[in-house]
């Protein structure tokens, strides 16, 4: 059986691979995605904690997996707000490429 | 002590009302004037009375500065000749400014003045009277510069309070070298402190006295108008004719006189008998008399001739406080009061009835046509050029004696001034009040209304009486009593025969002339010494001093800490907008860097 570190290595690996698509990619549909992969791994990791650290009668933490389904309901939310932003950004700007979507710049 | 209080602060609260409440009704005039006459006979009341009260101003550590009041006969005496002139004036100004339109201004600033000038009179230290004396030039200022819309009247009033300042400085410097030998700032702790200078440092003692009491004489150089910082107040003359009465011949010139005769009284004559400041203040007082007089002779407006023989009779009674006989000084600075604001009350109906002409060859035959303006006016003129019988012929006197018995130059000096005087004065009175009328404005003048002649007669009876012991001894702030009314010797003689000599030659000179049969305009133009501020001073300092003020604006200011300062924002700034680029990745990266540091210190 797979121990808590595994778990934990491949959830920090889902994180990085999120991160790293969430700062490198210009799509923001595909950086919207890889928020939610970001996300996924905290999930991950909250229920390996959960299934690792029973609590004394002998059953899994479900503090631990609550809190996951916040982070999915949370998640859903986002994405339709997220979803609706990125097409009213589309119909103004006529593109979704961040390299383009500078007028903040300082 | 509460009724002095009450002397000191009635005319603030008054001027307070007027500016802020009350703005521009026509209650301004009659609440001013009311509270002039409050004031009156509230110095009747106090008059004689001593003592002091005060309370902390000011309080540094162990320092404190005070405003206190200190009542005796010199400083009652003083608010006698301060509100009564005052008062009269207030109630010509009724008459004299009806159809001003900014005539609330005006009685507040009268008001306003009423109240710094008693705060010099009635003050108990050195500090507050500086206070006062400041305030005194700001009301000055504003009631030169009222009819502001002229260029003159502002240039004037400018004028005016720029002179004083520069008087100003050597007096502040004057109060600060006293407090340093004395220890103290009030009246009351001056003179122990002095005599514990002297029996300390017997050797410096005269030499830093001096000094001392020669920068406060600058003070009273600039506020009495003595040479050479004279040259503000001809030109004050510019402001309405009851304020020139009230505070350019009766009152604030009159202050240096009676600050430094304080100061004196404060810290014992003795201490000046043949000390070197004061041989130079009755020097001073002396060639300010003989040169105001004769720049007296040539003068053509009305109000001119008088402010000149103002500056004359001024320099008589700072020569007589340097003389170490201030008690004459202060006298004839109570007799002259009355008789200088007749004499400018006067011009200022004369001036009213003629509509605005001042200047006196446009005048001529007054006297018939105002015969009431007209009489009293002769009355001023005996009591200024000394005939016996009149106030001012009693206090010349003893100037004159003062001066035979110390400085014999200055005797003779002074009495070359007792012949200018009676000849300008004449001059003054043919020209403008007998003879032909010599214009259309001077046709067509008539007898002024009630409220102006009352004061004139007031005034009159005032000039004529204010001498004999019987009124001096009670209301004079200083009077050295005389064993006779008439002392028939030597001096009485001179004084008698300059009195002729001038009365005599200004009437065959000037009876009967149409135009100034004499010209010298070495005098009309005032010596020149106006001149020579203008193109000497000015022109150098005041220019050399503005070029360095704006460069020091332009560069240090301007390009250094103004320009510096934003400047540096501005780089600044210029660093900090790379940051902001506008790239979301470029956040989301720096925050991501952000996240894992606080994970690295919070975990490490």
């Amino acid at each position: 059986m797979a121990s808590l570190n595994d778990y934990l290595l491949v959830s920090g690996l889902l994180f990085a691979i999120g991160l790293a698509g969430v700062v490198l990619r210009r799509n923001i549909i595909i950086v919207f995605m890889c928020l939610e992969l970001m996300l996924s791994a905290a999930n991950l990791t909250l229920v390996a904690f959960s299934r690792f650290h029973p609590a004394p009668n002998g059953l899994p933490d479900y503090n631990g997996q609550m809190l996951v389904f916040f982070v999915i309901t949370v998640a859903a939310a986002e994405v339709a707000v997220g979803l609706a932003i990125i097409v009213a950004l589309y119909r103004a700007r006529q593109t979704i490429h961040t390299d383009e979507l500078t007028s903040l710049k300082g | 002590m509460n009724l002095a209080w009450i002397l000191l602060f009635l005319p603030l609260v008054v001027a307070a009302i007027n500016q802020l409440v009350l703005k521009k009704s026509w209650l301004v005039p009659i609440f001013s004037t009311a509270s002039a006459g409050a004031t009156f006979v509230i110095a009747f009341m106090i008059l004689g009375q001593s003592g002091t009260a005060s309370f902390a101003w000011a309080t540094i550590g162990d320092f404190s500065i005070d405003i206190g009041i200190k009542l005796d006969q010199l400083s009652t005496g003083m608010m006698i000749v301060v509100t009564g002139v005052g008062m009269l004036v207030h109630i010509f100004s009724l008459a004299y400014m009806k159809d001003d339109s900014a005539k609330a201004r005006y009685f507040t600033g009268l008001s306003l003045f009423m109240f710094s000038m008693t705060g010099i009179v009635l003050a108990n230290n050195f500090i507050m009277t500086f206070i006062f004396w400041e305030l005194v030039g700001l009301s000055s200022y504003l009631l030169i510069g009222h009819w502001y819309q002229k260029d003159s009247a502002a240039d004037a009033a400018k004028k005016a309070f720029l002179c004083n300042r520069v008087g100003d400085f050597g007096f502040m410097v004057g109060i600060l070298m006293l407090w340093g030998i004395t220890g103290h700032l009030t009246f009351d702790g001056m003179k122990g402190g002095l005599e514990t200078f002297q029996a300390a440092n017997p050797a410096i003692f005269s030499g830093v006295l001096s000094a001392a009491v020669l920068c406060i004489f600058c003070g009273a150089v600039g506020k009495s108008a003595q040479l050479p910082l004279h040259v503000w107040l001809p030109d004050a003359m510019e402001g309405p004719t009851p304020v020139s009465a009230l505070i350019h011949a009766a009152t604030m010139v009159a202050a240096g006189v009676y600050m430094l005769f304080r100061l004196q009284f404060t810290l014992g004559f003795e201490n000046f008998e043949g000390l070197l400041a004061s041989q130079i203040i009755a020097w001073t007082g002396g060639i300010t008399a003989l040169v105001a007089a004769l720049m007296a002779t040539q003068q053509n407006d009305i109000k001119r001739v008088l402010a000149y023989s103002t500056l004359s009779q001024l320099g008589y009674m700072v020569m007589a406080v340097g003389l170490v006989a201030g008690e004459a000084g202060m006298f004839h600075l109570f007799t002259h009061a009355w008789f200088k604001a007749l004499l400018f009350l006067g011009s200022g109906a004369v001036i009213h009835a003629c509509h605005h002409e001042q200047d006196i060859w446009k005048m001529g035959g007054l006297l018939k046509k105002m015969p009431i303006t007209g009489f009293t006016f002769l009355v001023g003129f005996l009591a200024l050029i000394a005939v016996p019988g009149t106030s001012g012929f009693f206090s010349k006197e003893q100037i004159l004696e003062a001066a035979n018995e110390k400085e014999p130059i200055l005797f003779w000096i002074a009495v070359i001034v007792a012949v200018l005087t009676p000849f300008y004065m004449t001059r003054l009175f043919v020209v403008a009040f007998l003879g032909k009328t010599k214009s259309e404005n001077a046709d067509h003048a008539h007898e002024v209304g009630p409220l102006m002649f009352v004061p004139l007669v007031l005034l009159a009876v005032l000039g004529l009486i204010a001498g004999y012991p019987f009124i001096a001894s009670k209301f004079a702030p200083a009077y050295h009593p005389t064993e006779h009314l008439f002392e028939l010797g030597t001096i009485t003689y001179i004084s008698i025969t300059a009195v002729i000599i001038g009365v005599v030659s200004g009437f065959v000179l000037y009876s009967g002339k149409e135009k100034d049969p004499v010209s010298i305009p070495l005098l009309q133009n005032r010596f020149y010494i106006d001149g020579i501020y203008d193109n000497f001073i000015v022109r150098y300092y005041q220019d050399a001093f503005a070029a360095i003020v704006a460069f020091f604006d332009e560069f240090i200011i301007n390009g250094l800490l103004v320009g510096g300062l934003s400047r540096a924002a501005e780089s600044t700034g210029n660093i900090f907008r790379k940051v902001q680029s506008g790239s979301l990745q470029g956040y989301a990266f720096v925050f991501g860097l952000g996240v894992i540091l606080v994970i690295y210190f919070t975990a490490f």
